[in-house]
């Protein structure tokens, strides 16, 4: 074990599956010798070459597309999109193309290639650096989403990734990078893609959340505790495949849940999970399901107050909870 | 900060008393949501929160009577939230919603159950995981109304239904058979204590400063309803029929209370230091008995209405008291009462007259009996005692045997020919 901070977990998980395996290569904006605009890359190019980590032209589309046509042809590309914001030039590639592959060819081909995307705000980041896509890709078939939260997540799930035989976007929140610090296990440690995790146990609520919100409801089921609400959190870590098993079991258990995420409100992720909840542990729910997200509106605002009052924090967690637990 | 005040609850009321609040210091509350129930004239009035926020302070404690306009308790107002209710004053103090406008509920049947907890519908709501937990421990009703509920609007939570049952396994404490042990045999056994339901100290309290206030003086007139209950009978098929209710003897009976009034106002009036009040409008309350008490709606101008009209209203009021869905106004505003113990048998009642009226008529049984009717004959024939109650301060015996008077000429005089409608 050792502790570490989300980036280097990253960065150690690549190093790890390029050491492991020569098929898998980096391609991306300022991925080779820049070592990646947030250094998620830092020395690879050094390591491993300019043929194995090659800087690509600013045009997303081209990066996937590149990315796809050497999955199809045995490789085991990452591809990198330098923010989640700018993944809307390859949407037909991702959508119309690596999603839909593995059933266009009725199986005869498959397509292992990881999408890697800085996502998420409350960094400054404003409009283009701010968004959250995961409901976005969640919809799309044929595609796996994940998000972890930790160090030892994004470095287990980045193994996963490379590893599974279909597309995987694998969705880096920027203010976890260097906010959250964790122990990471020693040796070739792989999470797999569709578990969820219970961070916290607890048994009178449950706050469910994935990326950044997760270091918040471990915060508010800190503070949750000293008020005398013993609080579960669910660490959702990956959006599709979306672990149903594991989100009946706690609501089941608690009987009153809250999902938070800070990505919009309509048709988001909370959506789901409450849907999932309502089809299979209404008998056993003690409140509405309850959600905290972003508003619906059109982007994150670069003004610290407008960007606070997007971004759903503890203090907003901790008083929704409360709600349901005074429910 | 804004000040919640005791709101008027209806004209003339100037004071009420806090029977409940619906939510404690540090809850939060929603516009509209009920806030506190307060009791007026044996009704409960659950008072909708005027705006949203987080309740501060309770100011009048439960049980407590205060008048209309003192300060009740601070809303802290939801941060964020435009005031709802805008001050006329510009000051911090808020109204609270009026009745009339804003959307409130008012149950008798609250009142009459008298459990802890909050609004019956907050108790009544349970979520999916309480019943499941109220079958899996096979928690009885009776039980369920014992379980204190903490969740908002007194709602029984999850956790409330666990305690209990963790509560309820345990065994019976050493106490229990100390108890019995030290009870001496001259004691009796000790009972228990039937919680005062709001309703029951209204009623209480409304008796007592009748009975302490009012000289009662009390008469009694015999009638001969042998018409009445003839025609009562060849009628009320076809009534049935054609109204969908019953035709019972009260209406009839307070259309003869409406024609002796008419010719004794003095009895339709209230007494006062300033002088005697003469009501212009007949509204007779009529004397309905519900769980857990007795509630006195009130049929407003019964002098414009027909024996039809009188039935229809009497049924509606008689109805939605027993429901609990009276309004204020549907129990304000009396001149007189009628009361019909009769249906149980009694033959002489003594009644409380409800102030500030001036008289109480009791319908008591009607039994068939020999009597001596003209010619000196003796026929059997429907009886029944008509008991009086009347304020001695607002009238003398003999207008009171007037009006009894009038009333039993008008059944005695009944006839086919008496229109219905």
């Amino acid at each position: 074990m050792a502790v570490k901070t989300v980036i280097e977990a990253i960065r150690e998980g690549m190093d790890e599956e390029m050491a492991r395996d020569e098929s898998v290569f980096l391609i991306g904006e300022d991925v080779g010798n820049r070592g990646g605009v947030f250094l998620a890359t830092d020395g690879l190019y050094k390591k491993y070459g300019e043929l194995r980590v090659i800087d690509s032209p600013l045009a997303e589309s081209c990066i996937v597309g590149v990315a796809i046509g050497a999955a199809v042809n045995g490789m085991r590309p990452i591809a990198e999109i330098q923010f989640a914001d700018f993944i809307a030039p390859a949407m037909n590639q991702i959508i119309q193309e690596a999603a839909r592959f593995c059933y266009r060819t009725a199986g005869d081909f498959n397509l292992p290639m990881v999408i890697r995307a800085p996502w998420g705000g409350g960094v400054h980041g404003a409009l283009y650096h701010s968004q959250s896509i995961e409901a976005t890709f969640g919809h799309i078939p044929g595609l796996k989403v994940v998000a972890p939260g930790t160090p030892a997540d994004a470095k287990g799930l980045l193994k996963a990734a490379v590893r599974d035989p279909d597309p995987v976007l694998y969705l880096e929140h920027k203010r976890t990078y260097r906010l959250v610090k964790g122990d990471v296990p020693t040796g070739d440690h792989v999470v797999p893609i569709g578990k969820a995790d219970v961070k916290r146990e607890g048994k009178d609520l449950t706050l469910i959340a994935y990326g950044l919100m997760l270091t918040f409801c471990l915060d508010a089921a800190e503070k949750l505790a000293a008020e005398g609400v013993s609080a579960e959190v669910l660490d959702l870590r990956t959006i599709k495949p979306i672990d149903q098993a594991a989100i009946v079991a706690t609501a089941r258990k608690t009987g009153k849940v809250l999902v938070v995420h800070e990505d919009n409100r309509f048709a988001g992720i909370a959506a789901e999970v409450m849907a999932i909840i309502m089809e299979n542990a209404f008998d056993a729910l003690d409140a509405p399901v309850m959600r905290l997200t972003g508003p619906d509106v059109p982007a994150m605002p670069f003004n610290q107050v407008l960007e606070d009052a997007f971004m759903p924090n503890v203090e907003k967690i901790l008083a929704k909870a409360r709600e349901l637990a005074a429910y | 900060m804004a000040s919640v005040k005791m709101p008027q609850l209806g004209e003339s009321i100037t004071e009420g008393t806090i029977s409940k609040w619906l939510k404690q210091p540090g809850d939060q509350v929603k516009k509209y949501e009920g806030l506190v129930e307060i009791i007026t004239d044996k009704v409960n009035a659950e008072v909708p929160s005027p705006m949203a926020g987080v309740l501060k302070e309770i100011k009048v404690k439960e049980g407590t009577t205060v008048t209309v306009g003192t300060e009740i308790a601070v809303i802290e107002e939801a941060v964020g939230a435009a005031p709802t209710v805008p001050s006329p004053r510009g000051g911090g103090e808020l109204p609270v919603a009026a009745p009339a406008t804003a959307p409130q509920s008012v149950s008798s049947g609250v009142a009459a159950e008298g459990q802890g907890g909050g609004s019956s519908e907050s108790r009544t709501r349970l979520s999916p995981a309480v019943r499941a937990l109220i079958e899996e421990h096979r928690i009885t009703d009776a039980e369920l109304s014992r379980i204190e509920g903490s969740g908002i609007g007194g709602r029984i939570s999850k956790k409330d239904v666990e305690d209990f049952v963790a509560k309820r396994a345990q065994p019976a404490t050493a106490n229990g058979e100390q108890r019995q042990k030290t009870a001496t045999p001259t004691a009796p056994t000790p009972g228990t204590t039937v919680p005062l339901s709001p309703m029951r100290r209204a009623i209480a309290s409304n008796m007592l400063k009748s009975k302490q206030t009012i000289p009662h003086a009390w008469t009694v007139a015999e009638v001969d309803m042998t018409s009445v209950v003839r025609f009562r009978q060849t009628a009320k098929a076809a009534f049935r029929q054609r109204e969908g209710i019953d035709l019972t003897f009260v209406p009839i009976i307070v259309k003869a209370v409406v024609e002796g009034l008419k010719a004794v106002p003095v009895l339709n009036a209230s007494w006062s230091d300033e002088g005697v009040v003469l009501h212009k409008d007949i509204n007779i309350g009529v004397a309905v008995s519900v769980d857990d008490g007795l509630i006195v709606p009130v049929v407003h101008q019964a002098d414009r209405m027909s024996i039809a009209g009188l039935a229809k209203t009497i049924d509606d009021l008689a109805t939605r008291a027993r429901a609990g869905k009276l309004g204020i106004p549907d129990v304000q505003g009396g001149t007189f009462t009628v009361n019909n113990p009769g249906t149980f048998g009694t033959i002489l009642s003594y009644s409380i007259i409800a102030p500030p009226q001036a008289g109480i008529l009791a319908m008591d049984a009607i039994v068939k009996r020999p009597v001596v009717v003209d010619g000196d004959a003796i026929a059997v024939r429907s009886m029944m005692n008509l008991c009086l109650s009347f304020d001695h301060r607002v009238l003398d015996g003999v207008s009171a045997a007037r009006f009894l008077q009038g009333v039993r000429r008008w059944l005695e005089g009944f006839s086919e020919q008496v229109p219905l409608y």
